[in-house]
């Protein structure tokens, strides 16, 4: 075996793009896994700030065995690192199920559906649409934003591509990309009481997953999840709570006061400082959220986010048992 | 300006009254003006739209208005102009994460749209706006167009 043999993957049928299958948008093994009824695990990479394609693999291996699709953010936090696509299309070159962030701050709709196009061509299968963090929150407070779409309109556009086969423009397209669609929501925040009906309006625009901010509260999810089954929205989209392992208290006061959208409740930074092992107690945090998630009604998966923490989500995931045993796609299985 | 148009969302019912109650005699006005004088009043209307929903709305002329949709808050003060919001990123007291000092737009939407009449036309999805009709007179091109004040036209998929 030669020296790039052993830092790429090998290529493996088993990965995506699999048979066409009845009732399925995609060919990926995300909505696949979803639609069997299993309990599903994504989570995140954070792009290298690199031209190097053994860091994505190197970091994507980290959720080998756990993780039923990844998450590549982009430009996440609007700080600059590599493209979505192209982790999207490394990642899916050695079979595994990305998920393309795109977030409308930094494209307009004629580059977004170019991306939605080249990144199904290149194997990609799942399509996560974001507002995005305004410029100002990152390291090019400069640079001139975009959002021509916003996350609805985004959907929009996707369904309108994959289940049209046009462009917005109406001009055909000879192969349209069939992608599995998804969005976000935060259930956290203000209008707490109108965010169920903003779910809403996004399973009506042609969300068919939705990830969930971090969940750390979770009374306010359940009360959230609870009018989604009411509404028959959990009968439409698959949703993920958005879990995350916090490495001290002080990262927590900072997560909340820093990052837009997250809300971490006084009690749980309160369990945190009296730890005796702030880490691993984060850790033990994140687990108990899983499996209390997954008792939840409505609720189809985890999606955990641990970022400069990602080599312990598969022991945290293997812990909480969530996955029922279950043994995960991963390239050389 | 902001004072004013945080008037208009806790008033958004008066406002709604007034709203359609002069719509459809300011599009019959420009209806005929247009039959009468083609596209050569257009630009003082434009100016006088301007004057009218910048000073109540802090409107910003993009030209494909959905205010009555959206609790007579407009959408463009948005800092992302998102015209389904909010964002995932509003601070715990209501502000905008973008503008801290300023309450998120949408927030301001979503409680501004409960008093309406037409409370439920804030959950349709209004599609981005048509760029090229920005700076332009939205009454202008509705009375060209022969339609309603309501924003039917860029709502393009049915609720669930």
């Amino acid at each position: 075996m030669n020296a790039q043999a052993s830092q790429h993957p090998p290529v493996d049928n088993l990965g995506s793009p699999l048979p066409e299958a009845v009732g399925h948008v995609s060919q990926g093994r995300f909505e696949r896994v979803l639609r069997q009824g299993h309990f599903v695990v994504t989570s995140e990479i954070a792009p290298p700030d690199s031209a190097d394609a053994d860091q994505v693999y190197e970091r994507a291996a980290l959720f080998d065995g756990v993780c039923d699709a990844i998450n590549a953010t982009d430009g996440s936090g609007a700080n600059c690192h590599m493209s979505s696509v192209a982790v999207c299309a490394l990642l899916s070159h050695v079979g595994y199920s990305p998920i393309l962030q795109i977030s409308c701050r930094d494209k307009n709709r004629i580059a977004i559906q170019g991306d939605v196009l080249g990144a199904a061509a290149m194997g990609v299968c799942n399509v996560l649409a974001l507002s995005g963090d305004d410029v100002s929150a990152g390291d090019h407070p400069e640079a001139k934003p975009v959002f021509d779409l916003d996350s609805i309109s985004l959907l929009t556009t996707i369904r309108t591509m994959r289940d049209e086969s046009r462009f917005l423009s109406g001009r055909k397209l000879d192969k349209a990309p069939k992608v599995f669609a998804g969005s976000t929501i935060n259930p956290f925040v203000p209008p707490i009481e109108n965010r169920v009906r903003q779910l809403q309006k996004k399973v009506a625009a042609g969300a068919e997953f939705i990830q969930t901010q971090y969940c750390f509260d979770l009374p306010v999810l359940r009360d959230m999840m609870r009018r989604s089954v009411d509404m028959g929205l959990t009968e439409k989209a698959f949703i993920l709570a958005g879990v995350g392992t916090l490495a001290s208290a002080n990262t927590a006061r900072w997560l909340r006061t820093n990052v837009p959208g997250v809300h971490i409740p006084d009690e749980l930074i309160q369990r945190l400082e009296g730890a005796e092992n702030q880490k691993a107690e984060g850790q033990k945090i994140c687990v108990e959220l899983m499996q209390q998630c997954k008792e939840i009604e409505g609720i189809s998966g985890v999606h955990v986010m641990a970022y400069r923490q990602e080599k312990y989500v598969a022991e945290m995931v293997r812990q909480s048992g969530v996955l029922d045993g279950r043994q995960v796609w991963a390239p050389g299985y | 300006m902001y004072q004013l148009r945080r008037f208009a969302t806790r008033h958004a019912r008066a406002y709604e009254m007034v709203y359609n109650a002069s719509s459809p005699i300011i599009l019959a006005t420009l209806t005929v003006f247009n039959k009468l004088f083609g596209s050569k009043l257009d630009a003082p209307v434009t100016w006088f739209e301007k004057q009218v929903k910048g000073a109540l709305f802090d409107c910003k002329m993009c030209g494909n208005c959905v205010l009555s949709s959206t609790g007579m808050t407009c959408p463009m003060n948005c800092p992302k102009t998102i015209r389904n919001g909010p964002c995932g990123g509003v601070r715990a007291n209501g502000n905008c994460e973008v503008k801290p000092e300023m309450k998120c737009v949408w927030v301001d939407a979503w409680s501004g749209s409960q008093k309406m009449k037409h409370a439920q036309e804030i959950e349709l999805i209004q599609f981005a706006p048509n760029h090229q009709h920005k700076g332009s007179s939205a009454w202008i091109r509705l009375a060209k167009e022969g339609g309603t004040n309501r924003a039917t036209k860029s709502v393009s998929k049915a609720e669930v």
